[in-house]
């Protein structure tokens, strides 16, 4: 049981030096810990990356399923979001289902993926009623501290960058896997960015104590041209109109730096693979 | 289904009517419930839910007890005869999710340290569902918790705003949160100017999202002047005698 320092006691010095423009892991309240995406590294996947924030440490895998699609877009695939707080990343999780905590995880890297419009599902359709892609996302948290939020969105697009989809050819009723695969084409890339509100000060890339202290986060998640495509504000506190603004505008310069490093950090595994 | 529905017509109203900046009509009873601590009834269009408090009283299990405040359980739920094809009345992911959010929406308000050792129960039943429910659900729990007695610091008032056709719209119906573009679900504290909820779903630019926000935030303050009317209908002895009195001269 490490870092169990009671947050009460912790709260003082956290508030002190925040109000001094400092962290207590030495950061400025805008910067994020040292981030590594890394791509493919589960074999059995479709499609899978692992993100570090710092100590925070979260994998995602996609598989892709054929499966019937839902009767109201019978012309579109299917995309799924399921977020696994397993008990070995933290002293606080416990086996079972998905608590609120991971229920909200999920489905605001869903709302983000979706409203962002990474992939177009109708290109994920084969018969039209019928025969569609599934592509069930899964997000893995193995380490926790601090930030979920932020790193299971950038990992589930970088899991989706990294998918391949089996080529199928339909041959009356049956559906045959030409053995090629192709890469899912990627459309947007939203990125989450939370702010957490704390003593009056915004930070980004919280760790476990501050997050525990913080009055309330809003994670924004902006677009490749600057747009907001979804919002959650969650925790007790509340903000002013003034912070929203604020806050949204942090989230629009933190996402683009976060875009550019998920950018190059591809760029570095697709040029290594090639 | 791909078949365009216009959802403003030519004369830039909405599918029921409305202009862009009009709320649905609005109606709130209080203490409709005869065994809840406190309780409301929302309307709002044709969104009707109930909102009953529990509380302060016993914590159950006791190991969630909170030595310094009460804790607020909230539980957000849909009928099963509250949609268009009949829903499981098992707790689904959205409702987890929204029970979290109208919670911490309320919980910012409530003076939660002066009952340690308790919990309040604040259940919300949604009857019927077009489109909205977060917000009107949150504005009637809030109701509900002050004809509990519960001491707050404001009422929450819920309003949602969005994009319909490319026309930022305030108080979105189920037609136009379906086939609308985004959806930005508000919870305001109007005495204190703060935001307690805010949601979203959809692509907007700054400018829309700064509009959609003010637009919800003054539907949020035109919907307190009807639940504070609706407290004053049940608590207000002056108004009451006053209406008796004009009975009784009839």
């Amino acid at each position: 049981m490490k870092n169990k320092i009671p947050v009460s006691i912790n709260r003082e010095h956290v508030l002190k030096l925040l109000s001094k423009g400092m962290r207590i892991d030495g950061r400025d309240l805008l910067n994020y810990r040292p981030i590594s995406i890394n791509f493919e590294v589960a074999g059995k996947a479709d499609g899978s990356a692992s993100v570090r924030f710092g100590d925070t440490y979260v994998m995602v895998g996609v598989k892709a399923e054929i499966g019937k699609p839902f009767p109201d877009t019978p012309g579109e695939g299917v995309l799924l979001v399921n977020a696994e707080f397993v008990p070995l990343a933290s002293p606080d999780f416990e086996p079972g289902p998905p608590n609120e905590d991971a229920i909200e995880l999920a489905r605001v890297v869903d709302r983000g993926l979706r409203k962002g419009e990474v992939v177009d599902l109708k290109e994920l359709c084969i018969v039209p009623g019928e025969k569609v892609w599934m592509l069930w996302v899964d997000i893995y948290i193995l380490d926790h501290n601090g930030n979920l939020m932020d790193a299971a969105a950038l990992a589930s697009l970088a899991a989706l960058m990294n998918t391949k989809l089996p080529e199928v050819k339909v041959e009356g009723e049956e559906i045959i896997k030409t053995g090629k695969f192709k890469p899912l084409n990627i459309k947007d890339y939203p990125i989450a960015v939370t702010l957490g509100k704390i003593g009056g000060s915004f930070i980004v890339d919280p760790l476990l104590d501050e997050e525990q202290l913080m009055d309330c986060r809003l994670t924004v998640i902006t677009t490749k041209s600057g747009n907001i495509c979804a919002l959650q504000k969650s925790f007790s506190g509340t903000f002013s109109q003034g912070d929203v603004l604020k806050a949204l505008n942090i989230a629009v310069e933190k996402g683009k730096e976060l875009r550019d490093l998920l950018f190059s950090s591809f760029e570095k595994f697709s040029s290594s693979k090639a | 289904m791909d078949e365009e529905i216009k959802l403003i017509d030519e004369n830039g109203l909405r599918v029921d009517g409305r202009r862009f900046d009009e709320l649905r009509p609005v109606r709130i009873e209080v203490g409709v419930l005869k065994n809840a601590d406190g309780s409301a009834l929302i309307v709002q269009g044709r969104t009707k839910i109930l909102a009953a408090v529990y509380g302060p009283r016993e914590i159950h299990p006791k190991h969630l007890s909170k030595p310094d405040r009460a804790v607020l359980r909230c539980r957000y739920h849909m009928a099963p005869f509250s949609v268009e094809d009949r829903k499981s009345p098992a707790p689904s992911r959205r409702e987890t999710e929204l029970s979290k959010v109208i919670r911490e929406a309320l919980e910012p308000a409530i003076l939660l340290e002066k009952f340690p050792r308790t919990c309040i129960d604040v259940f919300v039943e949604v009857l019927e569902a077009d489109g909205g429910t977060r917000c009107a659900g949150v504005t009637a729990a809030s109701v509900a918790l002050a004809d509990a007695g519960i001491p707050m610091k404001d009422l929450v008032v819920g309003c949602a705003a969005g994009k319909v056709d490319g026309v930022v719209v305030v108080d979105l119906c189920d037609i136009e949160d379906k086939y609308g573009e985004v959806d930005v679900p508000v919870a305001y504290m109007p005495n204190k100017g703060l935001i307690s909820l805010l949601q979203m779903d959809g692509i907007l630019t700054m400018e829309e999202f700064e509009k959609a926000l003010n637009l919800a935030i003054d539907g949020c303050k035109k919907i307190y002047e009807v639940q504070k009317a609706a407290l004053k209908r049940k608590y207000d002895f002056t108004e009451k005698l006053k209406r008796e009195a004009d009975k009784s001269e009839e």
